[in-house]
C-alpha cells in the first residue's frame, strides 16, 4: 500500500495519532494521519458536532518588521497593509504571469507583524517566492520566521466547537468573530485562536507550542471533539467548495479560472502579478473551475476526463463522496461554454462516460 | 479470527460453499478495513460468465478504487443489489449483508486452489 513513512516529517502530535490507532500516510513531504477509524464518520461527526484535525503539516511563517507589510503587499492577491490587526484574510500568492503558487491565510497580528499559512508541500516554495520578492525592496526591514516545526496547528472544527473551547479557553472564544484571531490560554497553554478553517463549519484554528499541542488534542477529544484524519478533511472541503492547491489550482491557471476572483485585488501599485491579474479580470476565461454533482453512479477522481459525449471539454480536479448531499460531487475545469449551472456533462470513469450535471458552489452551507 | 468454514483467496475474497453447490463471493474483513469506506461497488450481471483470479468488478473506497477478482469461475446465479444501492454493507457486515455474488461453478475442484481459514488467517498475520 502506501510506502515508507520513515523518511517523513513528523508532527509533534504524532505519537498521539500513532496511540489513537490513526492511519499514517505520507503528505506534502509530512506523516499524517489519513483516518483512525472511518473517513465518512469522521466527516459526519464535524457536520453534526465537533472534530479535531492535525494540521500542524502546513507552514506557518512570521513575516515582520517595517517592510513586512509592503512585501506582503507586493506578493498577496490582498492589500495586506490595508488588513486590521487582529483580522485574517483568504488570498493567492500568483506569480508575474498570475499563476497561482499556492493559497494561505495571512493574519496580521499588530502593526509590524504578520503570519502566513501557506500549504505544506509548498512552504519551502513560498519562503523562495517572498525572499525573491523582497529582494527588490527592503531586504533588511523584514525578516521572514519559519516556526512550523516549533509550534503545533489543530483544526477544532464543527457547530459545537465554539461551546467546548469556551470550557477551556481563557477568553470568551464567541467574542473572536470569523476570520478574527487572538491570544488566550487552553488548558495552560499559550495559544494564537483563530476563526478559521477549512471544513464549511464554524470553528477554530488553534497555534500552540509544539511541547503543548498533545494536551491541548487530547484535552478537546475530552470535551467530545472526534479526531479526524485527512481522509474526513477532504471530503469537508470538497463539499464547501474549498479548493486544494495540487488538485484544483496550480501555476497552470489564474484565480479568475479558479473561481477566486472575489480574493483578488489586483489593480495595486507595486503588486507582482498586477499586469497579468487586470488582463485576466478584463477577459471572458476560456475554461472555468465547476462543481458537478454525479447523475449516474460512479466516483469521478483526479485527471478524470469531462466530455460531452464525443469530445474531452474538461478535466476533473477533485471528486469524492458527500457526506451532507448524500451523492457523489466533484470539481474540475470545463469550457467556459458548459460552466452554466444545470449543464450537463460526462465523467470519463475509467472507459465509462458517466452522466453528471454543473451545480452550484458550494455544494454545502451551513445554517447560520 | 477469519470465519472457519470459507475458503480464501489470496486477493482477500472469500467463497462459501452452498449445501446446493453453488458458491457465494465476497471481500474479507481485512480487505474491506483496508479500502476503508466502501462509497461504491460495480458487479457482474445475472447470467455473465467470471473466471476465477480475473476481474469481475470494481470496488472504490473514498480514497481508492480496487478490482475485484473472482476467486472461482462460473456463472453469476445471483448478484447481491443490496451492496451495489448500499455500498457501506461492505464494511459493517462482509461476510453476511456484504456479500456480492453467488457462482454456478463450472469447476468445484478450483475451490482447492483457495486456502481454508487456518492459512489464510497465517496470511495475514505475516502482513502485520
Amino acid at each position: 500500500m502506501a510506502g515508507t513513512t520513515d523518511e517523513l516529517r513528523r508532527t509533534a502530535l504524532h505519537e498521539t495519532h500513532v496511540a489513537l490507532g490513526g492511519r499514517i500516510v505520507a503528505f506534502g513531504g509530512w506523516a499524517m494521519p489519513i483516518q483512525y477509524d472511518s473517513i465518512l464518520r469522521e466527516a459526519r461527526a464535524v457536520r453534526s458536532a465537533a472534530g479535531l484535525f492535525d494540521v500542524s503539516h502546513m507552514g506557518r511563517l512570521e513575516v515582520g518588521g517595517s517592510g513586512a507589510a509592503g512585501l506582503l503587499s507586493r506578493a498577496l492577491s490582498v492589500d495586506a497593509a490595508a488588513l486590521r490587526t487582529g483580522r485574517a484574510r483568504y488570498n493567492v500568492i500568483c506569480n508575474e504571469e498570475g499563476g497561482i503558487i499556492d493559497d494561505c491565510i495571512v493574519y496580521r497580528r499588530s502593526a509590524e507583524e504578520f503570519l502566513l499559512i501557506p500549504n505544506a508541500a509548498n512552504t519551502d516554495v513560498v519562503i523562495d517566492w517572498l525572499a525573491r520578492l523582497n529582494a527588490g525592496l527592503q531586504p533588511d526591514a523584514v525578516d521572514i520566521r519559519n516556526i512550523t516545526g516549533d509550534t503545533a496547528m489543530i483544526a477544532h472544527q464543527g457547530p459545537q466547537a465554539a461551546a467546548m473551547l469556551n470550557e477551556v479557553a481563557s477568553i470568551d472564544v464567541g467574542a473572536v468573530r470569523p476570520f478574527a484571531s487572538a491570544r488566550a490560554r487552553i488548558g495552560g497553554a499559550d495559544a494564537l485562536l483563530a476563526r478559521t478553517g477549512y471544513t464549511g463549519e464554524d470553528g477554530f484554528e488553534i497555534i500552540t507550542r509544539a511541547a503543548d499541542a498533545a494536551r491541548v488534542w487530547r484535552l478537546l477529544m475530552g470535551l467530545g471533539a472526534a479526531a479526524c484524519g485527512l481522509g474526513a478533511r477532504d471530503v469537508l472541503r470538497l463539499e464547501a467548495g474549498l479548493l486544494l492547491h495540487g488538485n484544483d489550482m496550480n501555476t497552470d491557471v489564474n484565480p479568475y479560472e479558479a473561481g477566486l476572483g472575489r480574493f483578488v485585488n489586483p489593480d495595486r501599485d507595486g503588486y507582482v502579478a498586477r499586469d497579468a491579474l487586470v488582463r485576466a479580470r478584463d477577459e471572458t476565461p476560456e475554461r472555468t473551475l465547476v462543481g458537478f454533482k454525479m447523475v449516474g453512479r460512479g466516483v469521478a477522481r483526479h485527471g478524470y476526463d469531462i466530455s460531452d459525449g464525443e469530445r474531452v471539454i474538461g478535466e476533473v480536479t477533485s471528486g469524492g463522496p458527500s457526506v451532507a448531499l448524500d451523492s457523489n460531487i466533484g470539481l474540475g475545469y470545463v469550457a467556459a461554454c458548459f460552466s452554466a449551472v444545470g449543464s450537463r456533462v460526462k465523467i470519463d470513469i475509467r472507459g465509462r462516460l458517466v452522466d453528471a450535471e454543473v451545480v452550484s458552489l458550494p455544494f454545502y452551507s451551513r445554517r447560520r | 479470527m477469519v470465519p472457519a468454514e470459507l475458503r480464501y483467496s489470496d486477493e482477500h475474497e472469500w467463497v462459501r460453499l452452498e449445501a446446493d453447490g453453488a458458491a457465494v463471493v465476497g471481500i474479507t474483513a481485512f480487505a474491506a478495513e483496508s479500502l476503508g469506506d466502501v462509497v461504491f461497488v460495480e458487479l457482474p450481471e445475472v447470467g455473465d460468465s467470471v473466471a476465477q483470479f480475473q476481474k469481475m468488478g470494481e470496488v472504490e473506497s473514498v480514497k481508492a478504487v480496487s478490482d475485484l477478482y473472482s476467486p472461482v469461475s462460473g456463472v453469476v446465479a445471483a448478484r447481491n443489489d443490496g451492496v451495489v444501492d448500499s455500498p457501506e454493507l461492505v464494511n459493517e457486515s462482509p461476510y453476511e449483508g456484504g456479500w456480492m455474488i453467488r457462482v454456478s461453478l463450472s469447476d468445484a475442484g478450483e475451490l482447492d486452489r483457495l486456502m481454508d481459514a487456518a492459512r489464510y488467517q497465517a496470511l495475514l498475520d505475516a502482513q502485520d
